[in-house]
């Protein structure tokens, strides 16, 4: 094992972290809109409140390590879909704005439109997040000297806006686990009714999305076929899903949430065992393709970075788990709440 | 390469950082101030430097939040609007911007977590090693990014090699790196820069409760060290580290230099106090005093400085922007030395806390140091150019081949309105919490968390103390 593949498992890792934390904030967010009650919506708040500035940290952590380790890749994806990321960006910040607006006045309108600021902007994150991974799954044109050929629109291609969908689902249902380990009475019986369609309908979309992948990707089979022992990455995951709405049943909400979490990792870790050892896959000039040792860093940087990361990944990992630690528990609304 | 993208680009650099750049030097600045009080909290016992300590806290929070928000998209802008000086220096930025994601950010936002809500948890010196960790980890978010900054400015540590897709720098002794010839000075003049709008910030508050007649133990007291800071910082900027990196851009970067100090004739060179460059006709209009600059520098009134005469047009930065922005910075460091003499003068004479004049410019200076750290930075950047590594990559040909100028349009009206509306929720926010004004220190709970966490988790973890 080289440093570059090491470099590549641990981007992987911190982008799953950050599918995983952020993803519940968009989940929760994407909920909102179906809370009656101005209380209830105020609950749904206060559940990522603490959180959802910490889960974002780890995007930041994502980007400068990816711009450290494969600075080819960091500039190719981001100038490459500009319109994609700033739109991405914008939504971030507008809902850390509507979180804190929402709250500054009692006005129904005032805070109507900041729940559907922080709704919409949850959903696109989501969205956008999906279709990258469904783009980069499938390949994107680049020339030879690694820039992006194509434009926004054709990011919107059906295979990428399916894998967008199946994204948006599963983290509604990572969210919705996220709000019944959170809340408790009436509110907590509407989430578990939702829970149980929101399973199916991403096993559904995850169906028809394996079903395309088949047909119209092959290329990210290629590997399963030859190591056929990869094959227990999707079969656990199905596994995974069905277990959640077992979980709920006994009220064993934390292993519920670990399930969806662990759903999370496994469908990343799909695609990055399928595109391996590729970052972004050139399509159809496959020459141009960017790969772990094309748009890496020295050996140099990357050792340097390596002990960089060893003396940080501690100090982070117990700091999220004292931050999880002191909020746990469900969510009570006092006056100091927003 | 399109005019328009590399002028968008650059506006959008400017204007994004310029916005983030109004936070985090209150964050560094309050940090240490934060230590200072609850270290005298800790040794005297006196309620009162609690009351000052967490009154303070709650702004830090706010800063720091505000300050992580706008800092997102700056991760980012490199690749999306410079993606070829990306490609052509990852190897060396990336890893300083890595180190600050990784040390900065996770020490500073973990231990402001036990901050706002450990009091009564943990003992208080733990408490207090927890204030240090943030203070800390504020200044280590400026460490690793003014580091990589330097490198820009005067590069060291590096070869230019052939890389998998042309040419790249890369690292070749990471702490020569780290170590370039401006980093130290640089950071130290910046984070002098920082402490003075912290303390600023602090001073210009608590006039506003002196005035007002409100807090006023409060207030007196974080005057007292907020000024003793001002005092000494604002000296030692001007005198020790402002001195320091003229010479080193003297040294380093001629040509910068000479703009800041709209010096035309190469030779001795005097000091223009206030002027304008008049670029047509080759001269600097305005006070000048002869051989200053020479005698600062060489410390002999004939030392020859390089003139901007010899320089080709296109090899010049903007030289009014320069020259003005350089000239603000200078003036507001020598009115932030007069006003904190003056304010330690009325001190010492007893006056300081009824001087209303003195008082309502003490309200109105924190815009100073805000104004003196952007001209600082605008002088640094501008006068950099056409480099955007000096001596080793124009800014022209750093900028991302993919873009055209209908996607930076879009790009800067969206960071404009949205940066516009994060600075209001932090005037709102900032001005409900001022109003608000601190706990009062006789009905002040040593043991409550700053902000209360949601009944029931404080009763479990109530009943866990008890246990």
């Amino acid at each position: 094992m080289d440093l570059n593949i090491i470099w590549f498992i641990l981007i992987v890792i911190i982008l799953t972290g950050y599918a995983i934390l952020d993803g519940f904030d968009f989940g929760v967010g994407i909920l909102h809109l179906f809370h009656k009650s101005d209380s209830d919506k105020r609950i749904s708040i206060n559940s990522i409140g603490p959180l959802w500035d910490g889960n974002e940290v780890w995007l930041v952590v994502g980007g400068g390590a990816l711009f450290a380790a494969f600075p080819e890749v960091y500039a190719t994806v981001f100038s490459g879909f500009y319109n994609a990321f700033i739109l991405l960006l914008m939504m971030l910040l507008f809902r850390g704005v509507a979180i804190e607006f929402r709250s500054k006045r009692e006005n129904p309108k005032w805070r109507k439109s900041w729940d559907i600021c922080f709704s919409a902007g949850s959903l696109g994150a989501a969205l956008i997040f999906g279709i990258a991974l469904g783009n980069l799954a499938r390949g994107i044109p680049l020339d030879e000297k690694k820039n992006v050929l194509s434009g926004f629109t054709d990011l919107l291609n059906p295979y990428s806006v399916l894998v967008g969908l199946t994204a948006v689902s599963l983290l509604t249902l990572h969210g919705a686990i996220f709000l019944i380990m959170k809340t408790e009475g009436e509110m907590r019986e509407n989430i578990s009714g939702i829970v149980k369609k929101l399973i199916y309908i991403f096993i559904s979309l995850y169906a028809i999305t394996t079903i395309s992948t088949f047909i119209y990707q092959p290329h990210l089979l290629e590997v399963f076929f030859k190591y056929i022992w990869l094959g227990i990455i999707p079969v656990m995951t199905l596994l995974l899903v069905l277990n959640i709405p077992r979980e709920i049943h006994f009220g064993r909400e934390l292993n519920a949430f670990l399930s969806s979490s662990g759903t999370i990792a496994l469908l990343i870790s799909l695609v990055a065992v399928g595109i391996f050892p590729n970052l972004v896959i050139s399509d159809p000039v496959p020459q141009n393709s960017l790969n772990i040792y094309n748009s890496a860093s020295s050996k140099n940087t990357l050792t340097t970075m390596l002990i960089i990361a060893c003396i940080g990944a501690p100090l982070v990992v117990s700091y999220t788990i004292a931050v999880y630690w002191i909020f746990r528990g469900k969510v009570k609304i006092d006056k100091n709440s927003y | 390469m399109n005019e328009v993208v590399i002028f968008l680009s650059r506006l959008q650099f400017a204007l994004t950082n310029i916005f983030h750049y109004f936070y985090p030097p209150f964050s560094i600045g309050l940090g240490l101030f934060l230590v200072i009080s609850e270290g005298i909290y800790l040794k005297t016992k006196n309620l009162l430097w609690l009351q000052v300590s967490r009154f303070w806290t709650k702004i830090f929070a706010l800063t720091f939040t505000i300050g992580v928000a706008t800092g997102i998209p700056m991760e980012f802008q490199f690749g999306t609007n410079w993606a070829d000086y990306s490609r052509f220096v990852g190897d060396v930025f990336g890893s300083a911007l890595a180190a600050e994601g990784i040390f900065a950010f996770f020490l500073e936002s973990g231990f402001l977590a036990i901050l706002l809500f450990g009091s009564g948890r943990v003992s208080p010196k733990f408490h207090f090693f927890s204030t240090i960790m943030v203070c800390l980890g504020a200044h280590f978010s400026a460490v690793w990014i003014v580091i990589a900054n330097s490198w820009m400015q005067t590069p060291a540590g590096f070869e230019i090699v052939m890389g998998p897709n042309g040419m790249r720098a890369e690292i070749t002794d990471f702490w020569t790196m780290v170590f370039n010839p401006s980093s130290m000075i640089r950071l130290i003049h910046t984070l002098m820069g920082c402490w003075l709008a912290g303390s600023f910030f602090v001073l210009s508050v608590s006039a506003w409760y002196l005035l007002k007649k409100k807090h006023i133990a409060f207030a007196s007291a974080s005057m007292k060290v907020s000024l003793i800071i001002a005092v000494v910082i604002s000296l030692a900027q001007l005198v020790l580290s402002g001195d320091k990196s003229a010479k080193i851009v003297h040294e380093y970067q001629p040509v910068k230099f000479a703009a800041m100090e709209g010096h035309w004739k190469s030779g001795p060179a005097g000091l223009t106090i206030l002027g304008y460059i008049d670029e047509s006709n080759k001269k600097t209009t305005g006070i000048t005093i002869p051989a200053i600059t020479s005698i600062l520098i060489g410390l002999d009134p004939a030392y020859p400085i390089t003139g901007l005469d010899s320089i080709p047009v296109n090899e010049r930065p903007p030289l009014q922007l320069t020259f003005q922005s350089y000239h603000i910075m200078i003036a507001i460091g020598v009115t932030l030395i007069f006003l904190s003499l003056l304010g330690c003068f009325l001190w010492w004479k007893g006056k300081l806390f009824n001087s209303r004049y003195v008082l309502w410019m003490f309200v109105f200076s924190v815009f100073l140091p805000v104004i003196a750290n952007t001209a600082g930075w605008v002088t640094a950047e501008v006068g950099r150019q056409p480099w955007i590594v000096y001596g080793l990559m124009k800014t022209a040909e750093g900028v991302s081949p993919t873009l055209s100028s209908g996607q930076l349009y879009f790009s800067n009206i969206l960071f404009f309105i949205l940066y516009l509306m994060l600075f209001i929720v932090f005037i709102y926010v900032l001005n409900n919490k001022i109003m608000h004004g601190p706990e009062s220190a006789e009905t002040i709970d040593t043991e409550a968390s700053l902000v209360k966490l949601p009944q029931k988790i404080r009763d479990v973890l109530d009943s866990k103390r008890k246990d």
